[in-house]
């Protein structure tokens, strides 16, 4: 499988990477290869192999459905890089 | 006496409860340790006050008769443990100025257990690297050097900043994480011990999170007695996070009695890879005499899927963490770049933030998960992970415990395998298959290559079963009576 640059480009943009076009034909190459390397994974048939989604043979634990936690907000925001009267802030998103 | 800073934490604790000196003292003297290594670079924080603090808060509690297992211990933290009122980085740029308001489950449980904290150590960036050399905080310098040759070297990754700590005799111990060799090819390139415990055997809450169904927590030692008492104070349940299982953690140093007779070594055809040099065949070798010679017996193995480790975990990984990743999007911590949208937002924090490893992961991780590659790629991912794991259940029918090396080669210079991400993927050949099916596996240091630096090997458990390959490790280590020093150490 070899990746062209705009293949790079639709990634990067699923990604939320800002990537220069001048960027992207070396990442492209370097995708590919790795790509490439991977693909020897076709050699193995894998009919009727359950996928392994996880190691842990157990059953996911389930706890009581009550507030457990809470009550900080200016904890939650402490690290936040630019809170406005104790919410999160981002760029104006409605017209 | 050693010096202080070059005791196990086997003797430290004898002397500390013997009152040969305290808490403080010990703490002080790997205090001035740190200062003296920073050319290495090993730490991002250095947190002396708070080491001092709990150094004397732990020679108040032996006084009350309270000493707990790691009591009054000075170890290194991984940047990668959350720590309330520390900066924590993950070696990134995007954590800029990021401080827990919370601690990690795996630092509680040591602090609890009694250690100290000198600092927060360096890392690649994000855990993705076997080098160090991701970090946005600079390289961490092996203490070793080869013979005759003054060219820095780097001491393996991700956890390389904790493996260079505890080679230079900077601190005690140092906790580390291993996704697929993290722990153990550090430990393996700067002489330590190196454990990478069971999928779930600590919790991973409070760690920041690269690939979450391989990541997992261990110790980074300089013996196999200190990695059984570090993780003992580090595992057991914990219900924040759900993939913690909920069984008791035994005494781990009482696993240690030197008897091995008539325990069944595997030793897995497959990891005599093309290319693997004469000497680590050959310590290879040297390790299942030393075993033999103690009453093991070795039986060759088939682990046939071995080759196909490497491609399976560079799918797995890279989709598990451009998942988890996504969570940097400059709005509720660290870095934030400006943008005229929230998408120019977003893009430009992260262009700015993540570092070019990071970013090749991330954009692998989210072609092989996008409409029309999910089945081709991350789908007969996950059945070759399926296929590894069979084939360590299937050996672990006919035997107790597993050897191979623990990396295809010693320490590289800085710099060296840089512009070829595939060649750089390779260290972690013999350690990614231990993660893909979730076992322990150890790094034990075994001897020295010809031009004078560390070789580990490595043992593989069955799940859970760490006591058996802390017991085997420690007759390996015994054997090897591996005693050589890097050039750099405090002592």
């Amino acid at each position: 499988m070899s990746l062209d640059k705009a293949t790079v480009a639709h990634i990067a943009t699923l990604a939320r990477i800002k990537i220069p076009d001048s960027d992207l034909e070396h990442l492209a190459g370097e995708l590919s290869q790795i790509l490439g390397w991977i693909e020897q994974l076709g050699e193995v048939d894998t009919t009727g192999v359950e996928p392994m989604t996880g190691v842990v043979q157990m059953d996911l634990p389930r706890r009581a459905d009550v507030v457990t936690d809470g009550n900080i907000r200016d904890k939650v925001l402490a690290n936040a890089p630019e809170p406005a009267h104790g919410f999160f802030t981002v760029p104006k998103v409605v017209e | 006496m050693a010096a202080l800073t070059d005791l196990t934490m086997a003797a430290a604790l004898d002397a500390l409860s013997k009152g040969e000196f305290s808490a403080r003292e010990l703490t002080e003297a790997h205090i001035a340790a740190v200062e003296a290594a920073r050319p290495l670079n090993a730490f991002i924080t250095e947190t002396p006050d708070r080491a001092l603090a709990m150094a004397e808060a732990s020679d108040t509690r032996r006084r009350n008769g309270e000493a707990s297992p790691m009591e009054g211990l000075p170890i290194a933290i991984k940047d990668l443990f959350c720590t309330e009122g520390v900066l924590t980085t993950a070696g990134s740029h995007i954590l800029d100025g990021f401080t827990p308001p919370y601690e990690s489950t795996v630092t509680t449980n040591l602090w609890r257990a009694g250690a100290v904290m000198l600092g927060k150590v360096n890392m690649d960036e994000f855990a993705m690297g076997s080098s160090n050399m991701t970090s946005y905080y600079g390289k961490v310098e092996n203490p070793w050097r080869r013979k005759g040759n003054n060219r820095p070297l780097v001491p393996g990754g991700s956890s390389g900043g904790s493996a260079t700590a505890v080679a230079a005799r900077v601190a005690l111990g140092a906790t580390g994480t291993d996704t697929g060799g993290s722990i153990r090819q550090p430990a393996a390139f700067c002489g330590i011990v190196g454990l990478k415990p069971t999928y779930g055997r600590c919790s991973r809450w409070g760690i920041v999170a690269f690939a979450s169904s391989l990541d997992q927590a261990g110790p980074m030692t300089r013996t196999v007695r200190d990695a059984a008492i570090m993780l003992g104070a580090m595992a057991g349940h914990d219900p924040k996070d759900s993939t913690s299982v909920n069984r008791p953690v035994p005494d781990y140093k009482a696993a240690l009695t030197g008897d091995i007779r008539g325990l069944k070594v595997g030793i897995p055809t497959e990891y005599r890879v093309d290319g693997m040099p004469a000497e680590i065949e050959r310590l290879w070798a040297q390790g299942i005499e030393w075993l033999k010679a103690a009453g093991a017996e070795p039986v060759e193995i088939s682990l046939p899927h071995t080759k196909y480790a490497l491609p399976t975990y560079y799918i797995i990984a890279p989709a598990e963490a451009s998942s988890n990743l996504a969570r940097y999007d400059g709005v509720r911590f660290g870095l934030r770049e400006p943008g005229d949208s929230l998408d120019a937002m977003y893009e430009a924090t992260r262009a700015a933030g993540f570092g070019t490893e990071v970013k090749r992961r991330v954009l692998i991780g989210t072609y092989v998960l996008s409409a029309g590659y999910y089945d081709a790629y991350y789908l007969k991912a996950q059945r070759l992970r399926s296929l590894i794991a069979r084939d360590f259940t299937q050996a672990f029918e006919d035997v107790d415990v597993i050897l191979t090396p623990s990396t295809p080669n010693t320490a590289f210079a800085a710099g060296e395998k840089m512009d070829d991400p595939v060649a750089m993927y390779l260290n972690d050949v013999f350690t990614v298959p231990v993660n893909l099916a979730g076992l322990p596996g150890i790094s034990v240091p075994a001897g020295l290559s010809e031009d004078g630096l560390p070789l580990g090997l490595q043992l593989i458990g069955r799940a859970f079963d760490e006591e058996t390959v802390l017991k085997v490790g420690e007759v390996l280590e015994t054997a090897a009576n591996f005693t050589a020093r890097p050039g750099h150490q405090s002592a």
